[in-house]
């Protein structure tokens, strides 16, 4: 069956000169690929579930203890971590839902006949196109409570956005929104102009109101591809790590990520650390699946 | 119920016109047919009275009202389409009310109950009402888009060549439904086709429309016996009329460059044709005849069996000729037979413009 589906090498080619089969030239094309996942990805995932059982410390010479679930149990009686995870929970929905409406919205507005609405497009799509640190940085300096423009736009005076320890969150999460909304709207862009103009006609003639319309035509055909930029945005928001280890070092901006960086890197505690990167793993893919069912049925309807 | 007209409509999109001057007039409870080819600005007409489009040129009115600024929802019009525009995702029965349940003017449940009910009785989709629309076939679809249309109540009904993406029994059987139902609602109905079967057999009224101007309205049976020009002509009916290039000569029909002549008896009407005058004779195949004594041989070209009849396709020099004859009659591809033709069915037309030389005068 699988050899069927190979197309046969043409036979005066430099390849078939050379006495090279079809399947050799696919594992040619393969087996790199294969070996650099392997090498840099599941090696270290399954090494690091080895050291996630013992009280390894990669900054001294002694050797690794094996301790069991001890590194678990410690980290889920932790207050600490947990009010880590609530933190990033808390900036994954405001951060998420931020983005689908913004995105969603401005998709909206773009979907007719605008002039220039190519060059717009492209232009809105700049920011995700940027570095997570240049963000960052740049971002910093926007929020800057001394010279920053944002306070200086709004009137805010010295506003401290970052190092206000109720702000901060949504200083960060605010940043996210505005470099990953592109991102939804290209999504949901896609999604409406694959809605069939005569479905529209159709609505018209039977005379619905544009509400109507809209939460019974467009919202229900965009949910799916809608659906799969909330599988994205989800998952990248969950590990946020870069734009809020730039902007804040405020502890109630603190996401599980930093903590994780922290744990690792700072204190060494590499055997814990690798613990806590198994507990995120898992809970990734739990919300993950949840969603992709969802999907599933979303699709089905 | 209402009435239609439009009057002096012009419309181009960007340097394409897609009609011209066109006037129209649909009485109340009609079954108006619009028949034209691909592209003659058909869809165009039915878009601009569904309020989808907006004339460049013109006025469309409804009952009398110019409703220039009306939008589609206030028209009060249902449009079925070709492509169906069913709403997916959704059951027979939520296409169905969909149309009922806007908030602005909700009719009470037991009411769209039961208007739902009846127009899934009426076309026959009562066992497919909780069913998924993208698990239907073409004929479903079609029958649930009219049942969308019909639920409401409209004013006027428009269809889109609802028909032609349907194999040809469900064709027949839709037709024959769509025309009950006409009579049954007493509404008014503008239907479009490029079918001139569909146009003679459903139509109360057909429009002939070609390269956005409508040619000629009247009833099938003017449309058929009496086209105003040679484009009707040879447009309706299938085999289409036979044209043949020719002139009047004491009374007969000579052909000129075929050299044969039949006699002909325009009567007073034929006056206006002096002799010499370059013309066309227009003849329907059924009213073209083989004869043992008849004036001109001609040899069989080609033998189509229809059952009911048989289409022969005569040969006359270099020209053809479609002769529709009884089924039992026995001939042979090449065998020579003489044939000759009805003279008081026999249409006259202008050799430079076509028209029709009963309609020019």
């Amino acid at each position: 069956m699988a050899t069927t589906m190979i197309t046969t090498l043409d036979r005066s080619s430099r390849a078939a000169a050379r006495g090279l089969s079809d399947i050799s030239i696919r594992n040619l094309f393969i087996i790199p690929t294969v070996l650099f996942l392997i090498v840099f990805n599941i090696f270290p995932l399954i090494y690091s579930l080895g050291y996630s059982f013992t009280d390894f410390r990669a900054s001294t010479n002694a050797p690794a203890n094996f301790v069991g679930l001890q590194n678990y149990r410690d980290l889920l009686n932790d207050p600490y971590v947990w009010s880590n995870f609530a933190i990033t929970a808390k900036y994954v929905i405001i951060s998420v839902a931020g983005q689908l409406f913004v995105g969603f919205g401005v998709a909206m507005l773009l979907n007719r006949d605008i002039p220039l609405k190519g060059l717009l497009t492209t232009l809105l799509l700049l920011p995700m196109m940027l570095s997570m640190a240049v963000v960052g940085l740049f971002w910093k300096l926007l929020y800057d409570p001394s010279f920053g423009i944002i306070n200086y736009a709004l009137g805010l005076g010295t506003f401290e956005w970052l190092s206000d320890p109720k702000m901060a969150l949504y200083a960060v999460a605010l940043t996210d929104i505005w470099m990953w909304s592109p991102f939804v709207m290209l999504l949901s862009l896609a999604g409406l102009s694959a809605v069939p103009k005569h479905l529209y006609e159709a609505a018209a003639i039977d005379r619905a109101g544009p509400f109507y319309t809209f939460f019974r035509i467009t919202l229900p055909l965009v949910a799916p591809i809608l659906m799969i930029a909330v599988i994205f945005r989800t998952m990248e928001a969950f590990k946020t790590f870069d734009l809020a280890y730039i902007l804040t070092s405020q502890p109630t901006a603190e996401l599980i990520s930093i903590r994780l960086y922290k744990m690792a890197f700072q204190e060494w505690q590499t055997g814990r650390s690798c613990a806590l990167a198994y507990i995120v793993l898992i809970m990734v893919l739990a919300i993950t699946n949840i969603y992709v069912k969802y999907l599933n049925k979303v699709k089905e309807r | 119920m209402a009435h239609i007209q439009l009057k002096n409509i012009s419309k181009t999109f960007g340097n394409h016109t897609a009609l011209t001057g066109l006037d129209l007039d649909i009485a109340d409870g009609e079954f108006f047919v619009l028949l034209g080819e691909t592209g003659a600005g058909k869809t165009t007409t039915l878009r601009l009275i569904a309020g989808l489009e907006k004339p460049s040129e013109g006025q469309v009115f409804i009952d009398g009202v110019d409703v220039a600024d009306w939008g589609a929802a206030e028209r009060d019009v249902a449009l079925v389409l070709q492509q169906y525009s069913l709403y997916p995702r959704y059951t027979v029965r939520e296409n169905l009310e969909f149309p009922l349940k806007p908030k602005i003017r909700r009719l009470p449940d037991a009411e769209i109950k039961d208007r739902v009910d009846r127009a899934a009785r009426t076309l026959r989709i009562e066992h497919l009402l909780d069913r998924k629309t993208d698990r239907l076939s073409g004929g479903e679809m079609q029958r649930v888009s009219i049942g969308r249309a019909i639920v409401r109540k409209p004013r006027v009904f428009l269809m889109d060549e609802p028909l032609s993406a349907l194999d040809a029994k469900l064709r027949e059987a839709l037709r024959t439904e769509l025309k009950n139902l006409q009579m049954q609602l007493g509404a008014t109905f503008l239907f479009v086709t490029h079918d001139q079967i569909e146009a003679m057999s459903m139509g109360d009224k057909v429009g002939v429309l070609n390269h956005g101007r409508i040619v000629q309205t009247g009833t099938p049976y003017e449309i058929y016996n009496n086209p105003r020009d040679t484009y009707v002509a040879s447009f309706v009916g299938s085999p289409p009329m036979n044209l043949i290039d020719g002139k009047l000569v004491n009374g007969r029909a000579v052909m000129a460059p075929l050299n044969f002549e039949l006699p002909f008896s325009g009567g007073a009407k034929a006056s206006a044709a002096t002799d010499g005058r370059p013309l066309v004779f227009g003849v329907r195949p059924e009213d073209v005849y083989l004869e043992s004594g008849a004036p001109v041989e001609a040899r069989v070209h080609d033998v189509e069996n229809h059952g009911v009849e048989k289409i022969l396709t005569l040969r006359v020099g270099d020209a053809t000729l479609r002769a529709t004859v009884p089924a039992r009659t026995d001939v042979a591809i090449e065998q020579a037979v003489r044939f000759a033709w009805n003279p008081d069915k026999v249409v006259l037309f202008d050799k430079g413009s076509g028209v029709s030389l009963r309609h020019a005068s």
